[in-house]
């Protein structure tokens, strides 16, 4: 696994036919820490982790990841600088297995020619048994052993989130970008996601940003958050420091002055 | 009454046959899988292809094997040109967009192959000549032969290479979901305009397998609508229904066009029609749905 990097994002800024869905925003994420990013619906959450996982193109801007200038990259190269990320609505290889879908989490990792995979030469059958060994250590570690050889479509939802997360542990990345992981889980399961989510961090040493709306989940494992409304940078800091701020306040529960 | 020996002599030339269905059959069950489009210009490929192989035997005097390779090469990087220069613009459109554009191919693949190749009937030299007979009964042409064993080795390779190579893994995993293709590291569009490049290699060497068989002039193209109807009666989302169903409608088409000469020349749309009223996703079909 490569080593942390700071990930800096710089007066970002995305339109839609007009509409400012993300406007001059900046946060610097240090290596190590967990980072949420809160916000009301519509507020442009998902739409940073999409700026910064290369499916949008930003109006102006910057986002690097240690010296890495991410906007120089398509999309299926973002991985390789170790950015992992997992989506609000699930994104399984449905028909394949729980192991199979980790397997291709790997993907990123295998440098081999499709030649001696055709013939399964010793050296491909080496390979194959490290990148299992990899998934094996993660199943553990999210202790989804149990669905190991289900297909994902036979999964109940929970345990779907649970394989998303570690799908994208297998590519082994140095940050991972969580859009609500805790959103449509019953509170026994966010229990289980704030757990797994620590030894994340402490285990395996992963900066975290997440964007999510479970305040609980939020006060318990992040070290700093960032809220955003229409698209607008409100307020950086501890999580108690934002949740007093007047600004975030009126924007969640419209208090007026 | 048809003698016995008929019999088996119709059988195995409908097996070679529907193996050359077959091999269209596949880039269109690949194409299909990759992107859910089906491409009505598939045959053209093939029609290319025949048409690649007569031009290098002809013009450079290579022999037939030299010309096969890099014929068929050839028609693959057309295909892969089609996609990621033209195809790739069109994905999410309507699905009437898209096969008009593919029939559009059609058209002008063919006008082109005329303007260059000239637009009457020419015929290519077998690589073999001569027939393999087992016993009085068996007997086949080589080059009809060959088809077949081509067919074995195209499904083979195939197979072996969705199932071991890490390419092929990632285009199985882009064909089900691409935006998670995407951030496991997989370059989707490049694979899927693979896809497109493997499905025309293999229509090519079908056309140039077929083309000192029968002779090759720019209407044989329409064989692709043969393939297709056997890949809807094998069920299209399988390589190997898909292949049944062509070898199914090779086979059925000789002895149709003796006992039913009325139907001569559509009994492979009659079986896909009487496919279609029993089981509509053909005899093999998909394990499962895709996901919309």
């Amino acid at each position: 696994m490569s080593a942390p990097q700071r990930l800096s994002v710089e007066n970002l800024s995305i339109e839609f036919g007009g509409v400012h869905a993300v406007e001059d925003v900046s946060f610097d994420v240090e290596p190590g820490e967990t980072f949420a990013i809160i916000g009301p619906n519509g507020a442009g959450k998902s739409t940073i982790f999409n700026l910064i996982s290369r499916l949008y193109q930003p109006t102006s801007g910057s986002i690097h990841y240690g010296e890495q200038d991410l906007l120089r990259l398509p999309a299926h190269k973002v991985v390789y600088t170790g950015i992992g990320r997992t989506f609000q609505n699930i994104e399984l290889f449905e028909q394949a297995t729980v192991l199979q879908n980790l397997l291709v989490g790997r993907h990123a990792h295998m440098r081999r020619n499709p030649f001696s995979d055709f013939l399964f030469w010793p050296g491909v059958r080496k390979s194959e048994i490290e990148h299992r060994a990899k998934v094996e250590d993660i199943i553990d570690l999210l202790e989804i052993a149990q669905y190991r050889d289900e297909r994902i479509a036979d999964l109940p939802y929970g345990a779907r989130k649970n394989v998303e997360l570690a799908r994208a542990l297998c590519a082994e990345p140095s940050l991972l970008l969580l859009d609500e992981p805790a959103s449509g889980l019953n509170n026994e399961e966010t229990d289980d996601i704030s757990f797994y989510l620590e030894d994340v961090k402490h285990d395996l040493g992963i900066t975290l940003v997440m964007v999510e709306h479970d305040m609980n989940l939020v006060g318990q494992v992040a070290d700093r958050v960032m809220a955003i409304n229409d698209g607008r940078l409100l307020a950086i800091g501890s999580p108690d420091e934002v949740r007093e701020n007047p600004d975030v306040q009126r924007a969640y529960l419209g208090v007026t002055e | 009454m048809l003698p016995f020996s008929d019999v088996i002599h119709l059988a195995i030339t409908g097996v070679a046959q529907g193996c050359a269905y077959g091999l269209i059959a596949l880039g269109f069950v690949l194409i299909y899988k990759a992107t859910e489009v089906v491409n009505f210009a598939h045959g053209e490929f093939m029609m290319l292809g025949a048409f690649a192989v007569l031009a290098l035997s002809e013009a450079l005097g290579w022999g037939f094997w030299p010309s096969f390779l890099v014929g068929c090469l050839s028609i693959g990087v057309v295909g892969y040109i089609v996609d990621a220069q033209i195809m790739r613009r069109i994905i999410g459109e309507s699905q009437a967009s898209i096969f008009i554009l593919t029939v559009a191919f059609g058209f002008i693949f063919r006008a082109l192959a005329g303007m260059i190749f000239g637009w009457n009937a020419r015929s290519v030299e077998a690589p073999f000549t001569g027939k393999l007979a087992i016993g009085d009964l068996v007997e086949i042409n080589y080059d009809r032969l060959l088809i077949i064993v081509a067919t074995v080795i195209f499904v083979v390779a195939i197979r072996l290479f969705f199932r071991r190579t890490r390419f092929g893994v990632a285009m199985r995993a882009a064909s089900q979901n691409q935006l998670a293709a995407y951030y496991m590291g997989i370059p989707v569009k490049r694979l899927v305009s693979m896809t497109w490049a493997l499905g025309a290699l293999i229509a090519a060497a079908a056309g140039a397998l077929l083309a000192p068989v029968t002779q090759v002039d720019t209407t044989i193209g329409l064989l692709g609508i043969k393939a297709l109807a056997g890949a809807i009666v094998g069920g299209f989302g399988s390589i190997y229904g898909a292949l049944l169903g062509c070898i199914l409608i090779g086979v059925i088409e000789p002895f149709a066009d003796y006992f039913l000469p009325g139907i001569k020349g559509v009994s492979a749309y009659v079986v896909m029609l009487l496919v279609l009223f029993v089981r509509p996703e053909g005899l093999i079909p998909q394990t499962y749905q895709k996901k919309v």
